[in-house]
């Protein structure tokens, strides 16, 4: 009978101790005070934007669309316009389209990109008053990219490689654009 | 049954305090549960047949799915099956921090577990703490993975990124905190009359029944059964930590309940040597992106925070497995719900069936 009261009282100790305590919620989503995201959050995948040249790093190699697990993107590519004056790019994506609503967030399509050309955004509410607005098409994946962009500081992984600007050498421009020399004389 | 009429009840599948979509079927005399049945296949989605459609890498994602609140122990049973049989050696920075995150996501299913039992009792508090501490844990997880639950995180051949760079002093705070949090909870209906007198006693099951059954985990250690696969048939790394294995005595709710209290301050042990020892260097091995294994198949056990979690691999050669059998801890813990709600009360039903820890996705798949 004793043990019961202590044991009773004990769990009530434990709740008037927090009555003191600072609220570990926060309101959403009125309230300004809103939980951080972290870095790494993983929201809706979004193309990046190069913004040297003007032009998305998606070139549109389909590796994206046939890895992700869910089949929610679909891409096609074009010849860059830009090619080879201003981009290094011969290939440019032409239409892209996540259905964000079948994504499921799991960040393969990232890791298999060798062009730096996806990265998961911090992009995460899904409410839309339309049916078909979670249909996210180029432009607006680009802009959620370059919020995302901006927000973190983002550098591509591998610069070297996916730097869009035509690197000018002695001689020409580099390997593999041979009509660009014609261009430049 | 002289003169009396049983009463068929159904619980479920919209029943609240099923834990998922669960049908289960009592009949009663009076107050006595004399027969139950439960029905299930209600979040049935497939998961073994579309694994046999997709690339390993992809499958990692379906087993994230599957126990949806240990996913980062249902990703390291597949990746262990998938390295076996590849021949794979994983990098011991990767084997440190699979285990570390393995053992933090078994804190915060029991959290889960500890929060949504005391409903199941009756009280309202103990869930809004368990809350508290597990989000500790899921900003951690959100800072290393990038995810909350679905993390996709553990990787063939390793894991997807190294930690970041404040982990050290993060995970010391969630460990600081995670220890008051637990004494907290502890203390909070531990030692409640009136919860022990409603889980003592209730829904017993002997050692040797609950083997019989194939109840493994924290379910089948409430009745003495020291069995652990983290020790018994170690996998990773975790034969070179030092921890016990809480056992239960009776086997009733509340040894399952309490085992998995005791639980947690073991794996908070392993967390802590872990992170002591935690060594540098790579954090995968080199695999290709698309993995195809050789002809043949393995058999892999691992601890999940329900029970012993097996993945039976099938591999053709090809870049998709050719059938992938999981043990899931929950489907075979429900055999045994059928003895333990055997002459219980109707209103001890609700704690009977959550003291087993179900996760309907997995024990539908």
């Amino acid at each position: 009978m004793i043990g019961g009261i202590i044991g009773f009282v004990g769990g009530l100790a434990v709740t008037l101790k927090s009555a003191w305590r600072e609220p570990v919620t926060a309101e959403y989503p009125e309230s300004e005070k809103r939980l951080n995201l972290e870095d790494r959050y993983m929201g809706f995948p979004a193309l990046t934007w190069d913004g040297d040249v003007g032009e998305p790093y998606c070139t549109g190699c389909m590796v994206c669309v046939r890895e992700c697990p869910t089949q929610c993107m679909s891409a096609e590519m074009k010849d860059n316009p830009l090619y080879p004056l201003k981009s290094r790019r011969r290939k440019i994506i032409d239409s892209f389209e996540i259905n964000l609503a079948r994504c499921i967030l799991c960040g393969i399509c990232v890791d298999v990109c060798s062009f730096d050309a996806i990265e998961m955004s911090h992009e995460h509410e899904l409410s839309k008053y339309e049916r078909n607005a979670n249909r996210a098409d180029l432009p607006s994946l680009i802009s959620m990219g370059r919020d995302y962009q901006k927000k973190i500081g983002w550098n591509p992984r591998n610069p070297e490689k996916n730097n869009g600007l035509p690197q000018v050498e002695e001689g020409g421009l580099d390997s593999g654009a041979g009509e660009a020399v014609e261009v430049e004389e | 049954m002289d003169g009396s009429i049983d009463l068929m009840i159904n619980m479920g599948p919209q029943h609240p305090s099923t834990h998922g979509v669960f049908r289960l079927v009592i009949w009663v005399d009076g107050e006595r549960i004399i027969k139950s049945e439960p029905h299930i296949g209600y979040l049935h989605r497939g998961s073994e047949k579309i694994c046999e459609s997709e690339h390993y890498a992809q499958i990692v994602t379906l087993f994230d799915r599957m126990d949806y609140v240990g996913n980062l122990n249902s990703e390291l049973a597949f990746c262990l099956a998938t390295e076996k049989i590849m021949d794979v050696d994983v990098p011991e920075r990767a084997e440190y921090i699979r285990v570390i995150l393995c053992e933090l996501n078994r804190i915060a299913s029991h959290m889960l577990f500890y929060g949504v039992y005391g409903l199941d009792a009756g009280a309202m508090t103990p869930i809004l703490y368990a809350f508290r501490e597990r989000e500790k844990i899921q900003n951690l997880f959100e800072s290393i993975t990038g995810a909350r639950m679905m993390h996709n995180y553990i990787r063939i051949g390793g894991i997807k990124e190294d930690l970041p760079g404040d982990f050290q002093k993060r995970i010391v705070e969630v460990l600081d905190h995670l220890k008051r949090g637990i004494e907290e909870c502890d203390a909070l209906i531990s030692k409640n009359e009136m919860f022990l007198a409603r889980t003592k006693g209730v829904g017993s099951i002997s050692g040797s029944d609950a083997i019989d059954f194939g109840v493994t985990g924290p379910a089948l250690r409430a009745s003495g059964v020291a069995e652990d696969i983290r020790v018994t048939d170690s996998y990773s790394i975790y034969d070179r930590f030092d921890f016990n294995i809480p056992v239960g005595t009776y086997g009733d709710c509340w040894d399952r309940f309490y085992v998995r209290v005791e639980e947690m301050r073991e794996s908070i042990k392993i967390i802590e040597q872990a992170v002591r020892s935690l060594p540098e260097g790579d954090i995968s091995a080199s695999v290709r992106r698309i993995v195809r294994p050789p002809k043949g198949e393995v058999f892999v056990r691992t601890e999940s925070p329900r029970g012993d979690l097996a993945v039976f691999l099938v591999s053709d050669g090809t870049d998709k497995p050719y059938r992938v059998k999981v043990r899931a801890p929950s489907f075979a813990n429900l055999q045994a719900l059928e003895q333990m709600l055997q002459g219980a009360y109707l209103a001890d039903a609700v704690l009977i069936l959550g003291s087993i820890d179900l996760i309907m996705g997995e024990v539908d798949r």
